[in-house]
């Protein structure tokens, strides 16, 4: 291996080259400038995009890796510039999305004294982060950041943040290219046991009703096929988590659609029937489950995952079968026998053709009244043959793009799911676009998320990033509103909102826009949106106080869901 | 669930990474355990730390919570134990008034009955150490308090070793090699 003399910050460079890094996402300030004038050097390697405020760099960062399997990478400066980015790894941490975070920090004389721009940054994110960690000597950086990658994108990924002193980036160091695949105390994927494999086979061949939840799991260790080959063989019926959703496509005759709080009324339901529940890389997240004490209590529960610590979290489980699920599936497929749930699977219609008749029927095909979310979503999936990449903001546009968006390509999906992020939407989008270049993002939001980030509109305009932002204005904080509605006896307190022209915003930042207030603009609308190269905003009027329907409300069985609101 | 709870003894063995403590203790705050005492010390492997905390709780929650600190990233080693399973030892130390131990006869025959030991004596305090479990430190604590003797006092946290015959540890790192000479044999 060559050795040369470099900066810290010239270091920095050279391992992000070395990890196969082409794209980051970031902000300059005080204590990075060192790494931004070494940045300036490699205008053909490393792409750098500039974000309007440090918290999008983050999300962006997420939604480059949520869609491309890559590590996203945040450059940020110390102090207020890496607490804006608190956000995004938490959700990061949540979602295990693979992010490292790199965050100037001051010259490690000065730590402690509460310099300018100072903050515990390691202090700050190490409960929020996979790993944290302070370079401190230039010597430290080939080492930190290729152990700071191998940390963020095996196992299950999440972020990983390095705070990185001013001094190590302006010392000297004869640099040494590192690439670590090894760490002793850490061990990425747990081992096997072949006995859990056996057991988990010998349940699913006795059952008569099985039901298998699809997590993200199956996205972050690219087993769609082998998930695709397990439910098959044994003719298992499956729903989806929302960060599973394009795991297993949506027209898959075995997939009964999604989970939980706002899922599908047959896939709750048959939770509550099925005889083995088969939960792959997935975390019963309290929005699936609904009232633990009674989630599937008659079914024996096999668990597939890659984080010991999640089995028996919060459910307890029959069978633990834990490892990468590309294996695992693989491994447990094997010893099945095919099989055949005819009059199961056929159980679900009865729940799915009510749910049609009472729910997406009046929501997707509306005879009058305002465009509804749901008929929106339905119409931008249509006529982009589902095969586009969904990105939402958090609320009411999001259950509505992931109950009515449609997928037929895998990691297609990108919504902050276990923080709720508002204000994710946008620099997600962003970061989608650099992730999967090739293919179109359309982004779902709402009047409040939007404007949570809607400095982004300047990165969008400067890189001409091809987002197709879909506004689902209502004039309310929407989710909220529906809660409010419903358990708080309809007091909107601070929901309503005032919002801006966003066409005359939009122009501003050179964005093609336009709004639609009317059903019969609709599809023209998105049609222009679509073809037209590059951003555009389309703004739809949507109804003011729309319905997420179903709903299984908080604490409730998770097969007691509430199809209209009386 | 309260009836349920025991006193169990963690043995966490990490990397020598600052900031792991936090990490830990973290995990505890987080599911509103409280911790009843903690040690930090070096352990018979070089470069390893071994921390022994105690906490009340449920075996479901401890399972949890052993979990949880095994998986940050630097944390090479966490299992739980109930008392039968280790040797345990802890200290304490009693600072009292020597007029009074002096006026007071009985105070130096409790000492002796509870086997503590007199390491210091001048004209103003007498120190006293004493080995032992939780209770019978408390217990020789609680005898002094009554002649209200006790100019300080403090008990150290559990230090433990476990009676079972296999070495976790050396068999964990053990393991590790193994994965790590297959791993650059094909690379």
């Amino acid at each position: 291996m060559t050795t040369e003399r470099i900066t810290g910050a010239e270091a920095l460079m050279r391992s992000l080259i070395n990890e196969g890094v082409t794209t980051l996402f970031g902000y300059p300030g005080g204590a990075i400038m060192p790494v931004f004038d070494a940045l300036y050097d490699h205008p053909t390697e490393l792409n750098h995009i500039l974000v309007r405020h440090e918290q999008a760099a983050a999300h962006a960062a997420q939604g480059y890796a949520r869609v491309s399997g890559q590590v996203g990478v945040t450059l940020v400066t110390s102090g207020p510039g890496a607490t804006n980015t608190i956000t995004g790894i938490a959700d990061a941490m949540m979602d295990s999305t693979p992010i490292v975070v790199i965050c100037g920090q001051v010259g490690t004389a000065m730590l402690g004294t509460d310099a300018f721009q100072e903050c515990d940054l390691v202090g700050v994110t190490q409960p929020i982060s996979k790993w944290a960690y302070q370079i401190r000597r230039a010597e430290d950086v080939a080492w930190a950041v290729s152990r700071a990658f191998y940390i963020a994108r095996s196992g299950r990924p999440g972020p990983v943040v390095l705070d990185f002193t001013k001094n190590a980036q302006t010392s000297y160091v004869d640099y040494t290219p590192q690439k670590i695949e090894f760490i002793r105390s850490y061990v990425p994927a747990p081992a096997t046991d072949e006995v859990s494999v056996r057991q988990a086979a010998k349940l699913i061949d006795a059952s008569r009703r099985p039901l298998v939840l699809v997590g993200q799991g199956v996205e972050l260790g690219d087993a769609q096929a082998e998930l695709r080959a397990f439910i098959e063989k044994a003719d298992m019926p499956a729903g989806c988590t929302l960060l599973g959703l394009s795991a297993l496509p949506s027209d898959h005759p075995l997939n009964m659609g999604m989970l939980g709080m706002h899922g599908s009324l047959a896939t709750n339901v048959k939770t509550q029937q099925c005889d083995v529940l088969i939960a792959v890389g997935m975390r019963f997240d309290d929005r699936i489950t609904g009232r633990l004490e009674t989630y599937a209590r008659q079914a024996k529960i096999i668990h597939f995952d890659i984080d010991p610590s999640e089995i028996n979290k919060n459910v307890r489980v029959d069978v633990a079968v834990t490892g990468n699920c590309k294996d695992t599936l693989a491994a447990v497929t094997a010893l099945l026998n095919d099989n055949e749930h005819t009059e199961w699977k056929e159980s679900f219609r009865e729940h799915a053709e009510k749910e049609d008749r009472i729910v997406i029927q009046p929501e997707i095909h509306p005879s009058e009244g305002p465009v509804k979310m749901g008929e929106a979503v339905r119409k931008v999936t249509e006529l982009t043959d589902n095969k586009a990449v969904l990105v939402t903001d958090v609320g009411q546009n999001q259950m509505m793009a992931a109950r009515y968006f449609k997928f037929t390509e895998k990691r297609s999906i990108v919504t902050s799911g276990g923080m709720g992020t508002m204000g994710f939407g946008l620099p997600a989008a962003i970061g989608a676009t650099f992730g999967a270049p090739e293919r179109t993002v359309c982004l779902f939001l709402g009047d409040g998320g939007l404007q949570m980030s809607i400095q982004e509109l300047g990165t969008i305009m400067e890189q001409r990033c091809p987002v197709k932002i879909i506004l689902l204005n209502n004039n309310y904080l929407g989710n909220v509103r529906q809660w409010q509605a419903m358990f708080f006896n309809h007091r909107y307190s601070f929901t309503p909102m005032m919002n801006p022209d966003y066409n005359m915003i939009a122009s501003a930042y050179a964005i093609p826009n336009e709004t639609v207030t009317e059903r019969e603009q609709l599809e023209d609308a998105i049609r222009r949106m679509i073809t037209t190269e590059g951003p555009y905003l389309l703004q739809i009027a949507v109804i003011e106080e729309g319905e997420v329907l179903p709903m299984c409300c908080p604490g409730n069985d998770v097969d007691d869901m509430l199809l209209e609101i009386k | 669930m309260e009836q349920d709870k025991k006193l169990y003894t963690l043995l966490v063995f990490s990397e020598n990474f600052a900031g792991l403590l936090n990490q830990v203790t973290a995990v505890f705050t987080r599911r509103q355990v409280n911790i009843e005492s903690l040690n930090v010390s070096a352990s018979s492997t070089q470069g390893v730390h071994k921390y022994t905390i105690t906490c009340w709780s449920t075996e479901e929650q401890i399972d949890k919570i052993t979990k949880q600190i095994e998986k940050k990233i630097d944390v090479l080693k966490a299992d739980y134990f109930t008392d039968d399973e280790l040797f345990i030892q802890e200290v304490g130390l009693y600072k009292l008034s020597t007029q009074i131990v002096l006026e007071q006869p009985d105070i130096s025959r409790h000492i002796r009955k509870h086997g503590g030991r007199i390491v210091e004596v001048n004209p103003t305090y007498t120190i006293v150490s004493k080995k032992g479990m939780t209770d019978e430190i408390v217990s020789l604590y609680e005898t002094l308090q009554e002649y209200n003797c006790v100019l300080q006092y403090a008990r150290s946290g559990r230090i433990a070793v476990t009676k079972s015959p296999v070495e976790y540890l050396d068999r964990y790192l053990e393991e590790r090699r193994k994965v790590y000479e297959a791993q650059q044999e094909k690379a």
